[in-house]
């Protein structure tokens, strides 16, 4: 009988200035193929960039907000966003773009802005804890 | 051994350059407070962290000295700085804040080796 682990993964690179997003969307397909189980995705310093609805590459390019979309979708993976690394980028969700007056947002989920804590508790309970940056 | 919960938080980058010590240091405050034993690892670029006679805020940056200065109100007291990264930057231990004890290059692995929960930045 074989036991999938549990992986944590952490992502502190933008999509299109550095491979680290793209190379974690790979590594979560793979080993969720080979019957193991990603507990979360935490995005931090410049990961944030990922969680952006906004983000508009041309046609012929992989979206890197929809490729994270999907894998939620199909795997029900929770998608946290550090909320202060977000603000301090202008990232924000409905609620925090009401609570700081501005007139826009571009987080929405499956997205969710949270604290430092949760990258924490996803560490803990990983098996394997893999950072992509 | 480390405590099987330690963090050890390890710092590549100088203040100023980046973010990444900010929010390094942010990470570790809050491991900190969540009460996980947190050890700090300052390697290459990131050992200028460490440096007592630094200006504040380049481009617009909050200064991050003053957050290691109260480090140990958070009960991080464990600073780890690289001896070999110290030679080749010509910084001499007496120009670091104190409390940091130095590590040699061989005996890094060892703190890799010792803590399960590891963060870089």
């Amino acid at each position: 009988m074989h036991h999938g682990l549990h992986y944590g993964l952490l992502v502190m690179g933008a999509p299109y200035s550095s491979p680290a997003p793209h190379s974690a969307l790979r590594f979560a397909h793979a080993i969720i193929a080979r019957g193991h189980q990603i507990a979360g995705v935490f995005f931090y310093h410049d990961g944030v960039h990922n969680g952006s609805s906004l983000m508009t590459p041309p046609q012929d390019e992989l979206n890197l907000h929809e490729a994270w979309r999907e894998l939620n979708q199909q795997h029900a993976i929770p998608l946290d966003v550090c909320i202060a690394a977000a603000l301090r980028r202008g990232l924000m969700s409905e609620s925090e773009a009401h609570r700081h007056g501005q007139s826009a947002f571009n987080v929405a989920p499956p997205f969710e802005l949270t604290g430092l804590g949760q990258l924490l508790d996803l560490q803990q309970r990983a098996d394997r804890f893999i950072t992509f940056a | 051994m480390a405590p099987p919960d330690a963090l050890l938080v390890v710092f590549r980058h100088a203040p100023h350059s980046s973010n990444w010590l900010r929010e390094g240091l942010d990470t570790a405050l809050v491991a900190a407070a969540f009460g996980q034993p947190v050890h700090l690892l300052f390697m290459g670029q990131g050992i200028m962290a460490l440096l007592k006679e630094q200006g504040s805020g380049a481009p617009g940056q909050k200064a991050t000295l003053p957050i290691i200065d109260m480090l140990e109100m958070y009960d991080i007291e464990t600073l780890w700085v690289s001896e070999e990264a110290l030679q080749k930057m010509h910084i001499r231990q007496d120009l670091l804040i104190d409390g940091v004890t130095p590590v040699s290059a061989q005996d890094i692995p060892s703190l890799f080796q010792q803590h399960a929960k590891i963060l870089n930045f």
